[in-house]
């Protein structure tokens, strides 16, 4: 519940400050413009598409999912969270609050770009489902923990997609690995490895993030 | 009175190759305010942040204790108000939201006697619907007392407690000190010679420093 309260603090502040929505809403439109522009009038292969839509949510990401943390750093707020709540309520909060954003701007993407890309057409909805699901909860919790380490940072802007990129390799490669297979048209029973590792990555990514928050959150 | 106790056992802090203090050792109890002085970069502030579990000391234990029961570090925060000239508000957010979206994350209910009462003391009570943007500095300070107390904590500790503010700001804080002070520990970081007055003990930081 306190959680919860953190999660609708951050909500209203965002949406009168406009710190993360805006920075995500241009990045989605410029980047899916850009491939669009570079494509032209040539017909691109549907795996490429497939592969093409992780990288946009990729670096959406990278875009504004850093601001949970970095927006407190940059008004000198995370010492008042510090006086109010647990460092477990606040990496709750923040990553719920992530969750949102990361849930809303896949969403986004992925409708834009089924409209955009003729080519891209998914076979297996279920699997794709699926993967889209556990794919946006890997990247909430690994952006979230990240967020945290480097808004003590000086060089918060390139140290983001950095730091993530190693974190986020394993799971963009199993999400690009199940976009295929649901592009195949495979079954989920076809696809439990990929569907077991994102899960694996989750869990892990969650039970470390919280193990670790305590030593970042505190000086 | 609240039965509230800190303990310090040769608390000492060093950055880096800098050595802030040495061996604080202190035993404080509610009912008491205590006072902690010394120059400019003297580790006043380092010893209310360490005191508040904000930063960790290098070497030493710190005891809280409440009804002779400890206090746990990921708990102190309900126990505590705190107010220092490097601590910020939500300035997107009226004052009212401020104080909302606080007591919703502590978990606690408001107290909107206790909250209309600090609004009068501070004199803020007209500019309550206001979003913080529009503050002045005195005005955000006066607004940290009102955040530090809004959840009648049994530790306060003030950093600092008058910078920025006018004369009467300044008798509010004394008036809140001097009830406060009755009850609950309060310890006050300043230079100021009238913001020390009110203390019982004051430590000097300088006394903890060995060249």
């Amino acid at each position: 519940m306190k959680a919860y309260s953190l999660f609708r603090k951050d909500w209203q502040s965002e949406l009168r400050t406009r710190y993360a929505i805006n920075a995500l809403a241009m990045f989605i439109l410029v980047t899916i413009s850009v491939i669009l522009f570079s494509i032209g009038t040539e017909k691109i292969s549907e795996y490429l598409t497939g592969g093409l839509l992780w990288v946009v949510i990729f670096f959406s990401a990278m875009s504004g999912l850093s601001r949970a943390f970095v927006s407190e750093e940059e008004r000198g707020t995370t010492l008042t969270l510090q006086l109010i709540a647990a460092p477990s309520t606040v990496f709750s909060g923040k990553l719920l609050f992530n969750l949102v954003l990361v849930f809303l701007m896949n969403i986004a993407i992925t409708i834009l770009y089924s409209a955009l890309f003729e080519s891209f057409v998914i076979k297996s909805f279920d699997l794709f489902l699926i993967a889209f699901v556990l794919g946006n909860f890997g990247i909430a919790i690994s952006s979230t923990i990240i967020a945290a380490i480097i808004s003590k940072a000086s060089s918060k802007g390139t140290l983001y997609p950095v730091l993530s990129f190693p974190i986020l390799l394993p799971l963009i490669l199993t999400l690009l690995e199940l976009t295929k297979f649901a592009m195949d048209g495979n079954s989920i029973g076809d696809s439990w490895v990929e569907i077991a590792v994102l899960v694996c990555y989750d869990v892990i990514m969650l039970t470390a993030s919280y193990l670790l928050f305590d030593f970042i959150w505190k000086d | 009175m609240n039965n509230y106790s800190l303990t310090l056992e040769k608390v000492s802090k060093i950055f880096g190759r800098r050595l802030v203090f040495k061996d604080i050792s202190l035993q404080m109890s509610s009912g008491n305010v205590y006072g902690i002085s010394g120059c400019n970069g003297s580790g006043k502030s380092t010893l209310a942040k360490i005191i508040t579990g904000l930063i960790s000391p290098s070497n030493g234990k710190i005891t809280h204790l409440f009804n002779d029961k400890k206090i746990e570090s990921e708990n102190l925060h309900d126990y505590l108000g705190f107010v220092s000239p490097y601590l910020f508000l939500y300035d997107e957010f009226t004052a009212e939201e401020n104080l909302y979206h606080f007591a919703k994350i502590r978990g606690i209910k408001i107290n909107n006697t206790r909250v209309d009462y600090l609004f009068d003391l501070f004199n803020l009570s007209d500019r309550k619907k206001d979003i913080l943007k529009g503050y002045s500095s005195g005005m955000k300070q006066r607004m940290k007392f009102i955040f530090a107390l809004q959840h009648s904590p049994q530790l306060l500790i003030f950093d600092e407690p008058t910078s920025n503010l006018d004369n009467a700001g300044k008798e509010a804080v004394y008036k809140l000190i001097e009830e406060e002070g009755k009850n609950n520990l309060v310890i006050i970081a300043s230079n100021e010679e009238v913001d020390l007055s009110f203390c019982g003990n004051v430590i000097d930081v300088e006394k903890f420093k060995i060249v």
